[in-house]
C-alpha cells in the first residue's frame, strides 16, 4: 500500500540568523495534500521565517525540510527553482504586480518559468483569472483594481501553475476588512476545490475559520490544532 | 511512500528572454533613454566619420578613374655629377615615337619672363604665375578643356597671345579673353582662360604662350621643361620604364620621371586628422555610455530586489535572473547603439549630399557600431546581473 508524503514536512527546524536572532527554533509541522492550515502568531514570532523555509526561499540552520518527501537540503539551486516552479505557489502582503501589464499578463508571468509558450500561459492565466473571479478584469492594469481585486490577481498568479501547495503571508495584511474578508472566502473556495493551502496570519480572528491552526510564539509551536 | 519524482526545470525560451529584458526598459522609459544616449552619440560620431571617409574616398577614386592613371611627365634632373641637364630639343618627338604612346607633349620654362595686368606693376611681383612656352598639342595630351576663349593654334601661336591657367587667370584679375597682359615688357592679348586641371596643377598657374613667340619675342631657349605624354593604359608600367632613356639617350639618370595620379592614389591613404578626432571622440562617448549603463543598471537591481525576490519565488534561478538584467543592458545598450548607427548614416547622408559626393553606406561600420554596442552592454551589464542573480531571495522580499 502508497500513501503520498505530506506536501511539507517540517522536522525539528531551526534558523537563526547572522547577528545571532533565533527566529525559529526546534520546529515541527506537517502539512498533508488538501488541508487547510492557518499559522497565526504575533508580528515578529517567526511567521514568514517559516513560510520562507516551506517555501524553500531560504534554508534552515538546523533540522530537515522536506518537499513531497524530496529533502531540500539535496536539492541545488536548479532543483529547487524547478519545485517552486511546479509545486509551490506564493501570495505576499504586497502584491507583487508588475504596473505596465494587465491582470491577465501579471498571472500569466506564474508560469514564466515553466518553459511553455507565451499563448499557452496566457491562456492558462485566464482561467486561472476566473478562478479567482475576475475574469472580467482580465485587460485591467494593477491601477485599475481595487486592493481586494489586486489581492486576487496575485493569488491567480500562484495557481496557475496547479502547485501542490499555496502557501500565503498575510494576504490580508494591507487590505481594509471588507476585501480582506473576500480574500479569505477565496482561499476557503479554493480549498473546497481541493488545493492544499497555508496562510500566515496574526489575526486569531481569521484563523479561527479554518480548519487547522497552528499557533506559534517567540519562534516555537505553542499549539498545533488538529488535521 | 510514494514520493513524486522531481519536477523538471525548464530553459527560459530565447523569446521570453528578450521580452523580459524589454519589459524591464518599459517600466522606466525615459531614464531607459537617457542611459541609451552615451552609447548612441558615440555610435553615431563613429559611423558619421565611416560614412563621410567613405564617401571622399569614393569620390576621391571616381576622380582618378575620371583624370585618368595613365598620364606620365618627364622633367630634367641633374646628372651623376649633380650638374643641371636639360632635355633635348627632340626628346619630345622621340617620346612620341614610342609604340604605346598616345600623345606626348611639352611646356618649356621661358627663364625671367612674369606676367602682369599693366606695365604698372612691380616686374617682382609674380604672384607664382610661370609664363610656359605651350606646344599646340598640350591642351589634347593633359586632357584640359576651357572655361572661356580659345587655345593656341598654329597662327596665334606666333603671336602674342596668352593662354591663362584658372588660378593665374584669377590672380591677374581676367575673366574674360579679349583682355591684355604685361609679360616681359609686351602687351600679349589673352586668348583663353582654362578650366582647372587636377593632375598637372602646376598649369593652373601658368601663363601659357605659343612655342614659336616665345623663341622669338621672349629669348625662350627651346628645351622643354615638362613633357607630358598619354599612354595606352595596360603598357603605362612598360612606357615608364623605356621614357627616361628615349628623353634622353645620352644621360638617363638625368630625367625624372613621374605619374601626377599616383599623388591623388597617396591621398586615399592619408590619415584624416579631423576623423581620427572625432573617433577618439565617439570612444570617449561610448566609454562613457556604458558607465552610464552600468550606473543605471545597478541602480534597477537595488530598487528591483522585490521583483527579483518574486522572480525567484515563481521559480527563477539564479541563472535566469543574471540573464534576465544581462539582456536588459544589453538590449539598452544596443538600442543606443541601431539609435546611434541611424544618426550616424541620416548625417554621412546629409553631409554627403550637401558635398555632392557618392552615398557609400558604411555597412561594416554599422555592423560594427551596434556590435560593439552589445559588447559594451554586455561588459557594463556583468556586475549588476551577478549582483542581481546573487541575492537570496528571502533578502530580496523582506521589506525591512
Ligand atoms: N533576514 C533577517 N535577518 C535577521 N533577522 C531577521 C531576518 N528576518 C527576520 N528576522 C528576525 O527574526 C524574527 C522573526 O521574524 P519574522 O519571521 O519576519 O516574523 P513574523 O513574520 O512573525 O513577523 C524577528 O525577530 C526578526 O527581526
Ligand atoms: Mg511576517
Amino acid at each position: 500500500m502508497t500513501s503520498s508524503p505530506p506536501v511539507i514536512d517540517l522536522d525539528r527546524v531551526t534558523k537563526e540568523y547572522p547577528g545571532g536572532v533565533c527566529a525559529l527554533r526546534d520546529v515541527s509541522l506537517r502539512i498533508v495534500p488538501d488541508e487547510l492550515t492557518a499559522i497565526v502568531g504575533p508580528s515578529g514570532s517567526g511567521k514568514s521565517t517559516m513560510l520562507q523555509l516551506m517555501g524553500t526561499l531560504d534554508r534552515p540552520t538546523r533540522g530537515t525540510v522536506r518537499i513531497l518527501g524530496h529533502d531540500v537540503a539535496a536539492l541545488d539551486d536548479r532543483q529547487l527553482s524547478a519545485v517552486r516552479a511546479s509545486w509551490i505557489g506564493f501570495v505576499f502582503q504586497q502584491c507583487y504586480l508588475t504596473a505596465h501589464l494587465t491582470a491577465v499578463q501579471n498571472v500569466a508571468n506564474g508560469l514564466f518559468y515553466h518553459g511553455l509558450p507565451r499563448r499557452a500561459r496566457l491562456r492558462e492565466a485566464a482561467a486561472a483569472l476566473d478562478r479567482v473571479g475576475l475574469g472580467h478584469r482580465r485587460d485591467h492594469r494593477p491601477a485599475e483594481l481595487s486592493g481586494g481585486e489586486r489581492q486576487r490577481v496575485a493569488i491567480a498568479r500562484a495557481l496557475v501553475a496547479r502547485p501542490a501547495i499555496v502557501l500565503a503571508d498575510e494576504p490580508t495584511g494591507a487590505l481594509d476588512s471588507r476585501s480582506g474578508e473576500t480574500v479569505v472566502q477565496l482561499l476557503h473556495e479554493l480549498h473546497r476545490d481541493g488545493t492544499t493551502i497555508a496562510v500566515i496570519t496574526h489575526d486569531a480572528g481569521i484563523a479561527r475559520s479554518f480548519d487547522r491552526q497552528v499557533e506559534i510564539l517567540d519562534g516555537e509551536i505553542s499549539a498545533a490544532g488538529s488535521a | 511512500m510514494n514520493t513524486p519524482p522531481l519536477p523538471r526545470s525548464a530553459r527560459l525560451r530565447a523569446a521570453d528572454l528578450i521580452g523580459v529584458g524589454l519589459l524591464g526598459l518599459r517600466g522606466r522609459p525615459m531614464r531607459a533613454v537617457l542611459s541609451a544616449l552615451g552609447i548612441a552619440i558615440g555610435i553615431a560620431a563613429m559611423v558619421a566619420v565611416l560614412g563621410i571617409g567613405a564617401a571622399s574616398q569614393a569620390r576621391l577614386l571616381n576622380r582618378i578613374a575620371s583624370l585618368g592613371t595613365n598620364l606620365l611627365t618627364v622633367t630634367p634632373g641633374q646628372n651623376l655629377f649633380g650638374k643641371n641637364t636639360p632635355l633635348p630639343d627632340a626628346a619630345v618627338d622621340m617620346v612620341g615615337r614610342i609604340g604605346p604612346v598616345l600623345s606626348a607633349s611639352a611646356t618649356g620654362s621661358v627663364a625671367g619672363a612674369t606676367v602682369r595686368r599693366t606695365d604698372k606693376i612691380d616686374p617682382r611681383e609674380t604672384k607664382g604665375i610661370e609664363v610656359l612656352a605651350g606646344r599646340l598639342d598640350l591642351l589634347p595630351t593633359l586632357g584640359g578643356k576651357l572655361s572661356a576663349g580659345a587655345w593656341l593654334s598654329p597662327a596665334t601661336g606666333r603671336y602674342p597671345a596668352v593662354v591663362l591657367g584658372a588660378t593665374a587667370a584669377r590672380l591677374l584679375g581676367v575673366d574674360e579673353p579679349g583682355r591684355q597682359v604685361f609679360i616681359a615688357g609686351q602687351w600679349f592679348t589673352v586668348l583663353g582662360i582654362l578650366a582647372p586641371l587636377d593632375l598637372t596643377p602646376e598649369i593652373n598657374t601658368a601663363a601659357l604662350v605659343g612655342w614659336d613667340v616665345a623663341t622669338s619675342r621672349l629669348g625662350f631657349d627651346g628645351h622643354p621643361t615638362k613633357i607630358y605624354t598619354r599612354a595606352v593604359t595596360e603598357a603605362v608600367g612598360a612606357v615608364r620604364d623605356v621614357l627616361a632613356r628615349t628623353a634622353n639617350p645620352q644621360d638617363p639618370s638625368a630625367v625624372n620621371v613621374s605619374r601626377p595620379s599616383d599623388a591623388l592614389t597617396a591621398q586615399l591613404a592619408a590619415k584624416n586628422t579631423f576623423g581620427s578626432l572625432l573617433i577618439g571622440l565617439g570612444a570617449v562617448s561610448l566609454l562613457v555610455g556604458g558607465v552610464g549603463v552600468a550606473n543605471t543598471m545597478i541602480i534597477s537591481v537595488l530598487e528591483r530586489r522585490a521583483e527579483i525576490g518574486l522572480r525567484r519565488a515563481l521559480g527563477a534561478r539564479r541563472r535566469q535572473i543574471l540573464l534576465q538584467f544581462l539582456t536588459e543592458a544589453v538590449a539598452l545598450s544596443a538600442l543606443g547603439g541601431l539609435a546611434g548607427a541611424a544618426l550616424g548614416v541620416a548625417a554621412t547622408v546629409v553631409y554627403a549630399g550637401a558635398q555632392g559626393w557618392p552615398l557609400v553606406l558604411p555597412t561594416t561600420g554599422i555592423a560594427a557600431g551596434v556590435g560593439s554596442s552589445i559588447v559594451i552592454g554586455a561588459a557594463a551589464g556583468l556586475y549588476p546581473a551577478l549582483r542581481a542573480g546573487r541575492l537570496p531571495p528571502s533578502e530580496a522580499l523582506s521589506t525591512g
